[in-house]
């Protein structure tokens, strides 16, 4: 069984009016629509997209911080929504996240010690002193930050640093999934690497599952099993990394990794880079049909007809009727 | 004579805990029409050395050394000579569009106001000319958009009408400080063609300082890598990135995660990035550096032409491989 299955999972916030008179009924903002996909024991999920696909919500959503609008999150079987209070206590204890900009995440007046046993005792107020600080010494040790450093504070640290911080206050309550929203984007290229290969090699001791969200998807790609590509809080591609990355067959996944460049000149400047024109259209007011028809370079006129797109190729789950397949650097 | 030229530059900041040294030393020059990329973590002092060619220094800032463009050393000049000189002559584009456009003014005031003070120009006329600039730098329906403010257009709008009012009087040299940062990568791309486009079109040399190797090797004819201050290594684009020599420079392209590669591990660079208050007396690199050599931390390495057009600062180069 799937430790974390979502199916067809909708959330709409409800946007006010400017202007308009305070009983109007308020737009929907429909930041996922219809999203699913599942995640094995043990197994990556990444979910790449640009700002406003949708991808932080999911996040939230699986940790239960946004409530489904419609559709299910089911974690170990049991839907997030109809959970008892005992139950989503321990759903809050078996899912983690990892935030991006990883100085904000960490308050500033607690010593890096205190924030890393927080979830401890929050949740197990009744451990003793000394259990607490033996299990903060391992995980800081874990993470590969010396244990002597507890009565620090945020402040002190770099910014990978400070990412393993979080990471530590993640893993601190042995989790059964982890959520890393951008965890890497924010930090330099040299320190960027470490940490992901930090997050691969704790998956593989502790047996995590894990949410890998980020717009790069060179770096999902290195962490992830599968990829679930985004646009406008819907699926455009999703299925194996190396069937996405390397024969990416939606449009948009093919803009996309034609938009990542590749450090060498001699191939970057020798493939062919057609450059993906427009921007995001508004969420409030998105394209009827296939969300990505107006920046579409294969859009035809039936695309703005609403109707399921799914196809299915090589496990891989395209939206897009007219998907062809190609390499990933002749795109 | 190449069109920007500069010698021994250093930047230092008096600040609570003492002198802290941005960058130390640093000379390089841009020819015209030339496009050089800066390459650098945060803390290396690419951004500084950027702000010291403008003389936008934060005011606890000073910078030593000699910055001549064109023949005039832009550290001499007074700041009203030097108000000449920048966007006339130089142009700067800023990481973070939202904050280095006037939210209170509209897009035309803001970029009729160059002209006028740079140029003469009466408003009509400058309004006019900035339209046309807007044009070039591909927002749609320019003539309508150029009345409204900055909130009203997308991130990746708000970096073209940067660069058009950076280019308005067709500067010769146009400084790009992580102009595709804040940016998605969809957007990036748009904006990185558009900056060809404008070398193609204005003839414009171009610095463009970021961190991102994958847009230096698309977009630059020349590499400067810094470290702590300090140029690790400088060579034409694709020299450097066929054989990096610089244990520095080698780490940062392993680093890079790739799409077109199948490796599993990414390789890293041990150890955090510098502190710019305790920096070794030596190379800045050499905690982290795996080739290091017992006169690394203490003898800074000279900038060396090792070979022609490519420059180092280096006691321990990284073997070179034959195979």
């Amino acid at each position: 069984m799937s430790i974390l299955s979502v199916k067809d999972l909708r959330v709409t916030f409800d946007v006010p009016k400017r202007g308009a008179w305070p009983w109007t009924p308020p737009m929907k903002l429909q930041a996922v629509g219809g999203l699913s996909f599942d995640l094995e024991q043990g197994q990556t999920v990444g979910l790449v997209g640009e700002s406003g696909s949708g991808k932080s919500t999911v996040a939230r959503a699986i940790v239960g911080t946004v409530p489904a609008t419609s559709g299910q999150i089911l974690f170990e079987g049991t839907d997030l929504a109809s959970m008892s209070v005992g139950d989503r206590r321990r759903h809050r204890r078996d899912a983690q996240m990892v935030f991006q900009d990883p100085l904000a995440a960490l308050n500033p007046r607690m010593t890096v010690g205190d924030i890393v046993a927080e979830p401890l005792t929050t949740h197990y107020p009744e451990m003793k002193r000394a259990e607490v600080k033996k299990r903060v010494g391992e995980i800081m040790e874990r993470v590969g930050l010396l244990p002597n450093l507890v009565n620090r504070y945020p402040h002190e640290f770099s910014g990978g640093q400070c990412q393993r911080i979080g990471i530590a206050r993640a893993l601190i309550m042995r989790p059964k999934l982890l959520i890393c929203d951008e965890p890497v984007s924010a930090l330099d290229v040299s320190v960027q690497a470490q940490v992901v290969n930090l997050l691969k090699e704790l998956q593989r001791d502790m047996g995590l599952s894990m949410i890998f969200i980020a717009h790069d998807l060179s770096v999902v790609k290195h962490i992830s099993d599968e990829i679930v590509v985004m646009y406008l809080g819907r699926i455009m591609e999703a299925g194996p990394t190396h069937e996405v990355t390397t024969k990416p067959r939606h449009p948009y996944t093919q803009a996309l990794i034609s938009s990542v460049p590749i450090p060498d000149p001699v191939l970057e400047k020798a493939r062919p880079r057609p450059v993906l024109e427009g921007e995001l259209p508004s969420p409030l007011n998105p394209p009827s049909g296939c969300v990505f028809r107006t920046r579409c370079p294969k859009a035809r006129p039936d695309c703005a007809e609403p109707k399921d797109r799914r196809q299915y190729e090589n496990g891989v789950r395209v939206d897009c009727p007219y998907f062809e397949v190609k390499d990933a650097l002749a795109v | 004579m190449p069109l920007l030229e500069i010698e021994d530059l250093s930047v230092s900041f008096t600040t609570g805990d003492g002198e802290v040294n941005a960058v130390n030393g640093v000379n390089f020059s841009v020819d015209r029409q030339e496009t050089l990329a800066i390459v650098g973590e945060s803390g290396s002092g690419k951004s500084q050395t950027a702000f010291a060619i403008m003389g936008l220094l934060a005011r606890n800032g000073r910078a030593a050394g000699s910055v001549r463009f064109d023949g005039t050393d832009l550290l001499k000049l007074s700041p009203r000579q030097l108000n000449k000189v920048r966007s006339r002559e130089i142009g700067m584009i800023f990481q973070d569009p939202m904050t280095s456009l006037n939210p209170y003014l509209k897009v035309s005031d803001q970029m009729a106001e160059v002209l006028q003070l740079h140029e003469g120009m009466s408003k009509k006329q400058a309004i006019e000319e900035s339209a046309k600039m807007l044009d070039a730098v591909k927002i749609p329906d320019a003539r309508s958009r150029i009345g409204m403010y900055p909130h009203e257009f997308s991130g990746g709008m708000r970096q073209r009408i940067m660069i058009a009012m950076a280019l308005l009087c067709r500067p010769r040299l146009l400084i790009a400080d992580e102009p595709t940062t804040a940016l998605d990568v969809t957007v990036q791309a748009q904006i990185l063609q558009l900056l060809a486009d404008i070398r193609e079109e204005f003839g414009t040399a171009i610095i463009l300082i970021t961190h991102d190797l994958g847009i230096v090797a698309d977009a630059c004819d020349r590499t400067m890598v810094m470290y702590g201050g300090q140029i690790m290594e400088q060579a034409s684009t694709e020299a450097l990135f066929a054989k990096p020599t610089h244990p520095y420079t080698k780490g940062l392209l392993a680093a890079v995660p790739r799409l077109d590669k199948e490796d599993d591990e990414l390789l890293t660079i041990s150890g955090e990035p510098p502190d710019m208050s305790r920096l070794p007396q030596g190379c800045p690199f050499t905690p982290r550096c795996p080739y290091r050599r017992d006169e690394c931390p203490t003898i800074k390495p000279p900038l060396e032409e090792f070979e022609p057009a490519r420059w180092r600062s280096c006691h321990a180069p990284v073997p070179e491989v034959t195979s």
